[in-house]
């Protein structure tokens, strides 16, 4: 699967559009999971949507390719997904999801109506079997799919719906801040349910979004982490969490709060200032506002794409970097060798 | 010998009671919860979704009826006074912050507006100017520009500033104690920390005592002193932070500190050091 030069933007009646999306590419082998991390508005979501289901009133798609079992589909002209595809090949699991179900009907009815919806030939029974069956494989009890939603945990809910969700076999899922709403154990659980997902081959790739980078570091084989509809830097999750170089990545992890000794002890300092307005981001680099590093070139250029195409950050300052590294500065080597440690 | 040394209580609940429902759906939210606050304390409020620590929060609060049991502010009973018009003195001296600023903030009114009304839940008779020297002191206590502010509705500030905003207003009425309920999970985990240290230097600057609610264990390390861990209503272990979560007792403290997720692996660490 590859994701080319995504550009989504959403509509105003007055002014430039909401640049949400902006030059997204990735790519996502087979048994991957990738992470997309940011803050709230950086376009996380709508970049859910747009790899799921397609464009709405409001939302364009105003370029980009998605290359997945061979075929390429360009979704400016397309419009979004190919409907054929949605659910049975692109499953997207949205944020909130437990909350989708009707409060009137039972679980098994709403597996039925999943089913039927992408194959009108299915009878009920079929469903409800395949469903419990699969619910059985995943280790799931199958008599919920005679409870009604409100007689079963948040966490249990999270877990069917996501079951649901892939009862198609889709080739990705994308998952939209599935976590955000649950408990710690229930987050686990959850994690430990897409990974059996993964292992019993029901799907073969996940694109899970959050804004919770220490769960993310859990599940994620890779991790992408944007800022303002932008990749600002990707790498294998090892990578990220213990060598990361765009500035912003770096408070991320930074103010990550661990119930670890000595956590308490020093004052761990967050990010100041908002995200941008996507309207009109800042010249330059989108995060010069905020950035700790921010030199004079950031405000007027775009920062470079220092590393591969599978490893790489956005950022004057890591090229700087880079580059005085490349040239044997011992001070600076140093310096690197005692941040990360 | 005198009860100097003895840390004086300044909330404290007494068997702390309320259940929703009845019959066969009877459900115990809090159940015979029991417990002494002191001034100047940080306390988490720890637990899983359905444990019962937001209706604790809003009994404490007072919005909430308790069936049964007592809450004693300064030694005096406030579950026996009902209505605003007796609980206005004790809603000057305890305010809320809580989880979604967006859904507390009236859309249509400004963030001086806001404030403003707050204001007029104190007695003092204040003269227009001292009404702004107010507004501004308390949006500056949180880390905000009051000319940038103050004209704003709540759609066009981001979710941090608002919730700041909400902060400044708890502390308008210089209140003694702050119950915040979740009032940093929907916040990105960077502007989480910065608003964690707003109120971490609130109580070092103005003594104040801070009731937080949370279910993530990593913030209530990082800020309080004492920690609750409530599971099906009940307080099933209570004590200094740093003892609850390096030797749980609790199954279920255990349980809550091994799903804890770290980066690169589950579990709290400091049971290991």
């Amino acid at each position: 699967m590859e994701v080319r030069d995504l550009r989504a933007y959403y509509e105003t009646k007055a002014g430039p559009p909401v640049k949400a999306v902006d030059g997204v590419s990735f790519t996502l082998d087979e048994g991957e999971v990738l992470g997309i991390v940011g803050e709230s508005g950086c376009g996380k979501s709508t970049l859910a949507s747009v790899l799921s289901l397609g464009a709405s009133p409001t939302l364009r798609i105003k370029g980009g390719s998605l290359v997945l079992n061979g075929e390429e589909v360009d979704l400016e002209k397309m419009g979004g997904v190919p409907r054929e595809w949605r659910g049975k090949i692109v499953s997207l699991l949205p944020q909130r999801a437990m909350n989708s179900l009707n409060p009137t009907s039972r679980i098994g009815d709403f597996a039925y109506d999943v089913m039927k919806a992408h194959d009108s030939r299915v009878n009920r029974r079929e469903a409800i079997k395949r469903a419990s069956q699969r619910l059985e494989q995943l280790g799931l009890p199958a008599r919920v799919l005679q409870s009604y939603p409100h007689q079963l945990s948040g966490g249990m809910r999270q877990r069917v719906v996501t079951v649901i969700s892939t009862l198609l076999n889709p080739t990705v899922l994308i998952a939209d801040e599935p976590t955000s709403a649950l408990d710690v154990s229930s987050q686990k659980a959850l994690v430990h349910l897409l990974q059996r997902l993964l292992e019993e081959r029901v799907i073969t790739r996940i694109v899970f979004i959050t804004h919770d980078l220490t769960l993310l570091s859990n599940i994620a084989t890779r991790i992408a982490v944007m800022y303002a509809g932008e990749i600002v830097e990707i790498g294998t999750t090892e990578q990220i969490i213990t060598r990361p170089e765009h500035p912003y990545t770096r408070a991320l992890i930074h103010s990550t709060l661990e119930p670890e000794q000595g956590v308490r002890k020093r004052k761990i300092e967050g990010l100041t200032g908002s995200p941008p307005d996507l309207r009109n981001p800042p010249s330059g680099c989108r995060f010069h506002p905020r950035c700790p590093h921010a030199m004079e070139i950031c405000t007027r250029e775009t920062p470079p794409r220092v590393g591969t195409s599978r490893h790489y950050a956005t950022c004057w300052w890591v090229k700087q970097r880079v580059e005085a590294m490349n040239e044997g500065d011992l001070r600076d080597t140093v310096e690197r060798a005692a941040h990360t440690a | 010998m005198t009860l100097s040394n003895e840390p004086l209580t300044l909330l404290e609940a007494r068997h702390l009671t309320r259940i929703f429902g009845g019959g066969e759906n009877e459900v115990r939210a809090v159940d015979d919860v029991s417990f002494a606050i002191h001034p100047g304390e940080i306390v988490a409020i720890v637990g899983e979704s359905g444990s019962g620590k937001s209706t604790l929060a809003r009994l404490l609060l007072r919005l909430l009826e308790p069936t049964s049991g007592q809450i004693l502010f300064r030694g005096e009973d406030i579950t026996a006074l009902h209505g605003p018009r007796h609980l206005k003195t004790y809603w000057r001296e305890v305010q809320g912050i809580f989880q979604d600023p967006f859904a507390s903030f009236n859309q249509f009114y400004s963030v001086g507006r806001v404030l403003k009304k707050t204001l007029d839940l104190s007695d003092e008779k204040l003269s227009r100017a001292e009404q702004q020297q107010r507004l501004e002191l308390a949006l500056r206590n949180v880390g905000l520009d009051p000319t940038d502010v103050l004209k704003k509705g709540s759609h066009q500030l981001s979710g941090g500033q608002l919730q700041r905003v909400m902060i400044a207003r708890a502390l308008l009425v210089d209140p003694e104690i702050v119950i915040a309920d979740e009032s940093t999970s929907m916040l990105d985990a960077s502007l989480r920390v910065t608003i964690l240290n707003v109120l971490s230097e609130l109580r070092a600057r103005l003594q104040m005592t801070i009731l937080f609610v949370t279910h993530d264990i990593g913030q209530a390390y990082y800020l309080s002193d004492r920690v609750f861990v409530m599971y099906h209503g009940q307080i099933v272990e209570q004590g200094p932070v740093e003892e609850v979560l390096h030797d749980p007792q609790h199954a279920y403290t255990r349980r809550l500190m091994a799903d804890v997720p770290r980066l690169g692996g589950w579990g709290a660490k400091v049971a290991a050091d």
